[in-house]
């Protein structure tokens, strides 16, 4: 009896969920289901029971899914090779993407699974990456165990057919913080170095010495900073100059050329100091500057196609022996098994009776497809209910699915975009200086000669657009940050730009506005009493159906009581029967079929959405239906779009059924289409592109909206759960985050803005430096006060005005 | 005077070991996950056994 007042009170001790049905006491925990308990035993028969005590209920439940996963296929050497990231004799290291790391528990535990596999021999997780490095002894276990090990706990790594592509190793990140380091290294030394000249010390005797002795030092300092930290601005400024243009980084170039030349000529020729200090930290301020640019969300991916998504391995049938093999492997003609909740691999003929089939990802529908046996399966799509017998008909890389990736919109970058507004002004600023310092050249020639070198090269110097180059990355840089801050992740801060210039969005419908976990159920018939409630609730507990899903979370409340009889009929429907009576649901044919002579006669018409038919003991009841409801906040947010003067479409790959409560919900749509192929859907943005020249933001979430987030000028792909699958795309919003994306539109115009306003106060700062060249008064102090002074105020102001703006207009400015 | 020369090649040795000890921590990944190491210093290295008693009565 103490068993019915722990009912919908008790969390499980290992995952935290209510423990409703049975409650199973193991060492006086309650547990919700046998797998959080197993988990639980063997934690504890190992001594890793901290887990439970750093963070509460760290667990994932294990209530779902617990069927047997096979692994036989990571015994494949070649699978094997391409998944481990090296191999030292026995020792090998492999790193796992596991999506369920959430908490300090998770770490430790992944940190200490020697405990239970002793050939492992180090753990070690990234937390923002969620991944954890497994360093292990191959003579004493195996990948194939430790992928099972991970799993039983828990943790199941995330295999995907995109892992056994060959791997980059891209460490781009350490140089730029070894180039940082040096350039802020050699800086601070030069300037202590140049100390002596600025307080004008030399004057004493044997100063002689010290000049040589100090410049010398200065010249070898320099010498890394040139050829090592800030070779990558020479690099870009030859390979614009190469294509006949000009970006930013050819005057950053003539600047540094200048400087170092000049500064090597004064010191070799004992004639002055030189510029070193000035130059060191010019590059040292850049490089910050480039840091902030850089800044990336590990956690996201921004560019993963197709082969994220399917699955690394598929069980095959062979002389009716079940066989795990990669998907790499499959041939045409082979027999596989997919399971509930798999996907299919490749395009392929279902060869059981019949079985559903949600293509909600793939082509947008949202309700789910029933196959019968001889139809036709497309790669991508997601087994719900029984588990199907399938014959691959096409090999995984020429599926329908990844026809849409030999699209030439794939191939080509988005090259037009790729030059940022401070590039496009480089060439007239460059022309300008270089026209002033000819001047200014001319012009001493014929006052004094000796000073005319002098005055040219000062002019150069000063002019280096060093607050300028810094500008751009520390607007942009706070603006990205405060953007993810409210939920809305850009691929780098280059596209910021793209965005700010978008006059058209495109929507998806399916899984973009729609939001399937938040399906409206309503009950449309006769009133049902709470007995019939709690048999219904339990009956679509144990369907697979996904409207069943939808609609027991809505009877999520009712206590479940037991069946006696159930079956499911794929597709169709369910028919269960308890003591307080028998309960049919499901397709109003299956109602008909299975119920001779069942009255209808109170049958109503649905106008929209998915239903759910119920007869209870031969009675018809009604119906539940489904609504895919609309995200929260999508009227307002259509509203303020086109207040903007934005145009809005719809692109949807599923059927018409919806529009009128679309253009109920709102009326201002440029266009509605319906039944959209992910080849259609790619060509339509580009038409739209072509047609009037239009700046294309294409929001979509699944792999259909695929070619049309690549074909936009700004894709963004809508995400619920950020580890989770999203297509390539510019940036991710966070579906919670979507109804705000107006504001985040407003926001990275005012970004600009505030790009152009540091513009104007880099330029004083340049114009009030060549008032002292020209006049040949830029000492090595003057230049060593401006530089770094206008480089700071550049950064200050940059990023107050960011956050102020961002403030006024209501945003989160920290996570 | 010579002395400064000695002083300040002695700062920059200093200076550099330093440079050296940055190039060590970038090379060995310090800088490469800069949020799981936070979590780490939370647990604890005594042998874990002794913890058990103290958990299991959340939920009598």
């Amino acid at each position: 009896m103490q068993e019915s007042t722990l009912i919908g009170q008790t969390a499980c001790f290992h995952c935290g969920e209510n423990v409703k049905e049975t409650v199973l006491n193991y060492e006086g925990n309650v547990f919700c289901c046998e797998g959080c308990r197993t988990v639980f035993q063997l934690l504890k028969e190992n001594n890793l029971c901290t887990y439970y005590s750093l963070d509460e209920q760290p667990g994932q439940t294990m209530r779902t899914g617990i069927e047997r996963k096979r692994f036989d296929y990571l015994k494949d050497l070649d699978v094997q090779h391409k998944l481990v990231d090296f191999k030292n004799g026995s020792t090998a290291s492999v790193t796992f993407f596991i999506p369920n790391i959430h908490c300090t528990s998770c770490v430790w535990l992944l940190e200490n699974l020697q405990n239970i596999d002793e050939g492992i021999l180090k753990g070690t997780v990234n937390f923002i990456k969620r991944t954890v490095t497994l360093i292990y002894d191959e003579s004493k276990t195996e990948l194939r165990s430790i992928v099972e090990l991970l799993t039983t706990i828990g943790y199941e790594p995330d295999l995907k057919l995109e892992q056994l592509k060959d791997k980059k190793i891209g460490t781009i990140e350490r140089g730029l913080w070894l180039k940082l380091g040096v350039a802020g290294f050699c800086f601070g030394n030069i300037m202590l170095f140049s100390f002596p000249e600025y307080l004008r010390m030399d004057q004493s005797g044997s100063s002689e010495m010290f000049r040589y002795f100090f410049g010398g030092l200065n010249i070898i300092l320099a010498l890394p900073v040139l050829f090592f930290s800030g070779i990558d601005y020479l690099k870009s400024a030859w390979a614009a100059l190469s294509q006949r243009g000009i970006n930013l980084d050819v005057p950053i170039s003539i600047g540094m050329l200048a400087l170092f030349g000049r500064s090597l000529f004064e010191i070799l020729s004992g004639t002055g100091a030189g510029y070193f200090d000035s130059f060191t930290g010019f590059i040292f301020f850049l490089l910050i500057g480039k840091v902030v640019q850089k800044k990336t969300f590990d956690q996201l991916s921004f560019d993963r196609d197709y082969k994220s998504y399917l699955p690394i391995s598929v069980i095959r049938l062979e002389q009716d022996q079940e066989q795990s093999i990669p998907v790499s492997k499959i041939e045409i003609g082979d027999h596989v098994l997919i399971r509930n909740q798999e996907l299919v691999p490749a395009d392929s003929i279902n060869m059981t009776e019949s079985i559903d089939i949600d293509y909600s990802f793939i082509t947008g529908e949202s309700d789910p497809v029933t196959l019968n046996r001889g139809e036709q399966v497309f790669a991508g799509g997601k087994i719900t209910g029984q588990t199907a017998e399938l014959v691959i008909i096409k090999k995984v890389e020429h599926s329908y699915l990844t026809q849409l990736w030999e699209n030439e919109s794939f191939k080509a970058q988005k090259e037009h975009n790729l030059t940022s507004f401070a590039d496009r002004i480089s060439p007239y600023f460059t022309f300008t200086v270089i026209g002033i310092a000819l001047i200014s050249l001319l012009i001493w020639l014929r006052i004094a000669p000796s000073q005319a070198f002098t005055i040219f090269t000062a002019v150069l110097i000063v002019a280096c657009p060093c607050a300028l180059a810094l500008s751009t990355p520390f607007t942009l840089g706070s603006a990205v940050n405060i953007l993810a801050a409210n939920g809305f992740y850009l691929k780098n801060t280059s596209v910021l730009e793209r965005f700010s210039n978008i006059d058209t969005l495109v929507f998806d419908k399916t899984g973009t506005i729609t939001d399937s976990n938040n399906a409206e159920v309503e009950f449309i018939g006769k009133h049902l009493t709470d007995t019939e409630l709690q048999m219904l609730a339990s009956a679509f507990k144990n369907s697979f159906h996904p409207l069943s899903l939808a609609v027991f979370k809505s009877l999520n409340q009712y206590v479940l009581p037991q069946k006696d009889f159930f079956r499911e009929v794929p597709g169709k429907g369910v028919e269960a029967s308890f003591d307080g009576g028998r309960v049919y649901f499901g397709s109003l044919g299956f109602l008909k079929e299975e119920i001779k002579g069942l009255d209808l006669s109170t049958l109503e018409k649905p106008e929209r959405g998915s239903v759910v038919h119920i007869a209870i003991n031969n009675e018809y009841k009604g119906f539940f239906r489904i609504l895919h409801g609309y995200r929260n906040g999508l009227q307002k947010l259509l509203n303020n779009f086109s207040v903007l003067g934005t145009k809005l479409y719809l692109l949807s790959g599923d059927n018409e059924k919806e529009k009128a409560s679309l253009e109920n919900l709102f009326s201002n749509w440029e266009k509605l289409q319906f039944n959209q192929s992910p080849i259609q859907k790619l060509e339509y943005i580009q038409n739209l592109k072509k047609k009037d020249k239009n700046k294309i933001a294409m929001i979509g979430d699944g792999l259909n909206d695929a070619g049309a987030l690549k074909a936009s000028d700004f894709g963004v792909a809508v995400s619920d759960d950020k580890s989770s699958f999203s297509p390539a795309c510019d940036a991710i919003i966070d579906a919670s985050s979507l109804e705000n994306m107006d504001q985040f539109f407003g926001f990275s115009k005012s970004a600009f803005k505030v790009i152009i306003a540091s513009f104007g106060i880099s330029l004083m700062y340049n114009l009030t430096g060549l008032g002292f060249a020209v006049t040949g008064h830029l000492s090595p102090l003057v230049a060593a006060i401006l530089m770094p002074l206008s480089s700071i105020t550049i950064m200050a102001f940059t990023t107050v005005a960011t956050r102020l703006t961002a403030k006024r207009m209501g945003l989160k400015l920290w996570a | 005077m010579g002395v400064i020369v000695l002083l300040i090649a002695f700062s920059l040795l200093v200076a550099l070991i330093f440079l050296g000890a940055f190039f060590w921590a970038v090379k060995t990944g310090q800088f490469d996950d800069p949020q799981t190491p936070s979590m780490r210093m939370l647990f604890d290295d005594k042998p874990v056994s002794t913890k058990n008693k103290t958990l299991t009565n959340k939920t009598d």
